[in-house]
């Protein structure tokens, strides 16, 4: 009963939230809705709630609630938005409560229509909103003390959830009554550098403590009274469908309670995971393969390398490429080849439904509650505001939870709308690993043409490889034909500037294989190709690799400043020990700049340990000094799997990889010995830190083993390469 | 019916002798702090302690346990205060978290047998947790920590 109530509130909240919210950048409650919302909300004790806006509430009872406009997934946003919130608030912490905020359009991202983690923007893109609505709270509470005590507001001081004011400490919980009618001034001010007590010196994790005991809920941990597990039986053909199936030896096996055809396959509904399981495995099912069945790898790359010898269209030009490459005194010519790379997320990906009547429930762990929202809203004839969506906390996403056509989340919609039950859906490891959404496979070919001092003048550039934003909403990001997550990193790279001719041209070319973005998305491939052709220039041009990139970053302070940080820390030109061997790499993406070192020694059986990875990295103010090294840290041995094992491949249009054991990913006894960050003291414009430490370590690994065997790497993975000295 | 002793708490299931332990402690029992990651016993996310052993939930069949001695990640401490938990919450191991029930479990079976770990025991030890968030370098410390801790809290 208690429950149901609790419903209601919240759609009207949701309701008032949405209205306000559209349309606006900063979508803040206005304060004089505030009174109205006293009835308001979830399973804080107080009777009444103080809501000045949508990302927070405090109760009678002190308890302050937080509502993320993001979800967690590993990035640590759980700590570092609250953090921004507490630092204008003056809350206690244990007073405080984290929990993620419903689809709605309160929630919008303060840069794009739509509610969204991703592209490593939460921290900076909600800087001002989230420190605004601590500050707007405070200013209100202080009010109310002032009218309570009858004192001037200057007269009054906050500390720890207090007011103090003469010699009187009140507690927030005290004054919500009052504040809850008051107006916040139009001009709310935020504390200076000067004044933060969380903001750039940090805070542990807040998720922490029920991440070490199990408490933590993901999606697949959702429990509830008559709650079903589902399970699909996919076709073995991506886009397949099925033909006809024979449920009579699947119907016999205890506790499966229901089987149905859906689009992507048939789904089989039992009492718990293993029944369904079980039941999935005496299915009998003859599918209709379509038209991927002819999609292999190896054609594939040969039709890349056809589209390679075009120039495709231009995503980035100057002067004439074809003349300077004529007049260049050394020629040298590349091609790179990437496959496609599945997110394998710990958490295999699953979403529960539940359908009642006119109104629909979903719990999972998404990236993208909105676009979800409004799937399931379409599937089952709603509209969005008739769909609640819950996030849970997200087992790793790296952008697969980030899908505009909510793969998983219309699955499972259309589950629970076949059978009219209750249900968890659940992927098993094999159906996330072969249930696509890939980074796209790319092959780059790359003509540099160099003066006389070995610099280069003239830098062709073609990239091939299947566009993430056409067919979905975000196809209109494409501009003249150029979907710029297909060359960032080579189109809009910082060493252009000093090259006077180029022509970066792109090939997108559809094929049927769904693609998506994934940790660091474009970079993930254009920085291998930049860092390893600087490498060998520099290795051409006899001259010292971080001293070259010098010369061409010249005008470039903030790359400058990461690179040389990360070599001075490495001690970068400085002898090693013996057998050891150091690459370097820089790049820049999603507005922050680092620059790694790698390194490694070999064995004589090329049996390759990494030593030691040294990182720089300016993203502006480090909002929490060591999350930002925990995910560069992550990053990197995210990036080192990419290298040295990522691989999807497909035979006869089925994907070939199908779980840990042939889809590897890095174990501890792989990864670096050792990994040091360095944060650059920068005041500069904010960047993200969750992608930009993905993209340099795969350059900066391919040229230490460059140093150690003289050999180039130019296709990944490498780490089934013979390596020997 | 199978007999479980799951954290000192007795149970009588019905329940298929063939089913994983996995899913009985997350389907039948209702614990969910104990993953499912690959099904296979590749990643590590299942791990549990049976009679003090670690081993994968998810190959585990129900009937190999009966009778014996079984530790989830709920059972490790009441309070958040066991010296690998405490380890792990000092050097904030914990990203996105999925896998870090399994980690701790195997890092008390691995401090139960060496005292004071080196980085090639707890390389040698941890092998089989997967970590996608890439923890691995806080993972070394919190075990380096909770040896420390174990040995302060005896002394």
């Amino acid at each position: 009963m208690m429950k149901e109530n609790n419903n209601v509130s919240r759609r009207s909240f949701l309701k008032t939230g949405a209205g306000l919210g559209s349309g606006l950048v900063i979508s803040f409650f206005i304060p004089a809705y505030a009174g109205r919302l006293k009835n308001v909300m979830d399973k804080m004790q107080g009777e009444t709630v103080f809501a000045p806006n949508a990302f927070l509430r405090i109760g009678t009872d002190n308890k302050i609630k937080i509502l993320l406009a993001h979800a967690e997934m590993g990035q640590g946003i759980w700590t570092t938005l609250t953090m921004m919130i507490a630092d204008e608030l003056d809350a206690d912490w244990k007073d405080i409560e984290v929990e993620h905020a419903p689809a709605a359009a309160a929630y919008f991202h303060t840069q794009m229509p739509m509610q969204i983690t991703g592209g490593s923007s939460t921290t900076y893109s909600e800087f001002d909103r989230y420190r605004t609505a601590g500050a707007s709270a405070r200013i209100l509470l202080v009010m109310a003390a002032a009218q309570k005590l009858g004192v001037a507001i200057e007269a009054c001081k906050t500390e720890n959830g207090h007011v103090l004011a003469e010699d009187k400490m009140i507690p927030y919980g005290e004054l919500v009554t009052i504040a809850a009618t008051l107006k916040a001034p139009e001009k709310i001010p935020l504390r200076t550098k000067e004044q933060w007590k969380y903001i750039g010196k940090g805070l542990k994790r807040l998720d922490a403590p029920d991440k070490v005991n199990g408490k933590a809920k993901f999606g697949i941990d959702y429990q509830a009274k008559g709650l079903l597990t589902a399970v699909v039986a996919h076709s073995p053909v991506m886009g397949g469908t099925v033909k006809s199936f024979d449920d009579s030896k699947a119907k016999l096996i205890k506790g499966v309670q229901q089987i149905v055809k859906i689009p992507t396959g048939v789904a089989l509904i039992a009492d718990n995971f293993w029944a369904a399981m079980q039941g999935k495995k005496a299915l009998q099912i003859e599918w209709n393969l379509g038209e991927n069945v002819s999609v292999d790898s190896n054609t594939q790359l040969e039709q890349f390398r056809k589209l390679a010898a075009t120039e495709g269209l231009p995503a980035a030009k100057s002067g004439d490429v074809k003349m300077a490459l004529q007049t260049s005194s050394k020629l040298l010519e590349a091609e790179y080849i990437f496959p496609y790379l599945a997110h394998a997320a710990m958490e295999p990906l699953n979403c529960t439904v539940k359908i009642t009547g006119d109104k629909c429930d979903i719990w999972t762990g998404t990236q993208m509650p909105g676009m979800d929202q409004f799937a399931a809203a379409t599937i089952l004839g709603f509209k969005p505001d008739q769909v609640q969506v819950h996030t849970l906390f997200l087992g790793g996403a790296f952008g697969r939870r980030a899908n505009p056509k909510s793969d998983f989340v219309v699955e499972a919609v259309h589950i629970a709308k076949e059978t009219g039950k209750f249900i968890k859906m659940i992927w098993t490891r094999e159906d996330d690993t072969q249930g696509g959404y890939y980074r796209p496979s790319f092959l780059h070919k790359v003509i540099i043409g160099t003066n006389q001092k070995a610099m280069p003048v003239a830098w062709q550039h073609t990239i091939v490889g299947q566009s993430l934003l056409a067919g979905t909403p975000f196809e209109g990001g494409i501009k003249n034909g150029i979907d710029d997550s297909s060359t960032e990193g080579v189109a809009d790279s910082p060493y252009l500037s000093s090259i006077p001719h180029y022509y970066v041209g792109l090939h997108s070319p559809k094929i049927n294989i769904p693609v998506l973005w994934l940790r660091s998305v474009g970079n993930t491939h254009t920085a291998f190709v930049m860092e390893t052709l600087m490498d060998e220039l520099a290795f051409k041009s006899g001259m010292d690799a971080v001293a070259y990139r010098r010369i061409l970053l010249k005008n470039n302070k903030r790359p400058l400043a990461a690179l040389d940080l990360a070599a001075e820390k490495a001690g970068w030109g400085k002898p090693l020990e013996n057998n050891h061997f150091q690459g370097v790499a820089f790049h820049e993406s999603f507005g922050s700049f680092v620059a790694q070192v790698a390194e490694i020694s070999l064995d004589t059986n090329g049996s390759l340990k990494i030593h030691k990875v040294t990182c720089a990295i300016d993203c502006g103010l480090a909002v929490n000094p060591d999350g930002v090294r925990a995910q560069i840290e992550s990053g990197i041995n995210y990036a080192l799997s990419i290298a040295l094992y990522g691989e999807i491949s497909f035979k006869n249009g089925q994907v070939q990889q199908s779980n840990f054991n042939n889809y590897r990913v890095l174990r501890i006894n792989e990864a670096p010995a050792k990994i040091e960050v360095h944060i650059v003291n920068s005041s500069d414009k904010m960047g993200g830190v969750g992608e930009p430490g993905v993209p340099p370590l795969a350059p900066a690994l391919a040229n230490a083993i460059f140093a150690a065997t003289g050999k180039r790497i130019r296709r990944l993975p490498f780490g089934d390469v013979h390596l020997k000295v | 019916m199978i007999q479980l002793t799951v954290n000192k708490k007795k149970y009588e299931l019905d329940v298929d002798p063939t089913m994983p332990l996995l899913w009985v402690i997350r389907d039948i029992i209702g614990l969910t702090g104990t993953k499912y990651g690959c099904g296979i016993a590749q990643c590590g996310a299942c791990t549990i302690h049976l009679n003090g052993e670690a081993v994968r939930a998810c190959v585990t069949p129900v009937s190999k346990a009966a009778n014996q001695q079984i530790t989830t990640i709920e059972g490790l401490s009441a309070d958040n205060n066991h010296p690998v938990q405490q380890a792990w919450l000092l050097v904030d191991a914990p990203q996105c978290g999925y896998c870090q029930s399994g980690q701790i479990m195997s890092a008390v079976v691995l401090l139960k047998e060496t005292l004071n770990p080196t980085d090639q025991n707890i390389d040698d030890a941890m092998a089989g947790n997967i970590c996608r968030c890439g923890t691995y370098p806080r993972i070394r410390k919190a075990i380096h920590l909770a040896a420390q801790l174990t040995k302060e809290a005896g002394s």
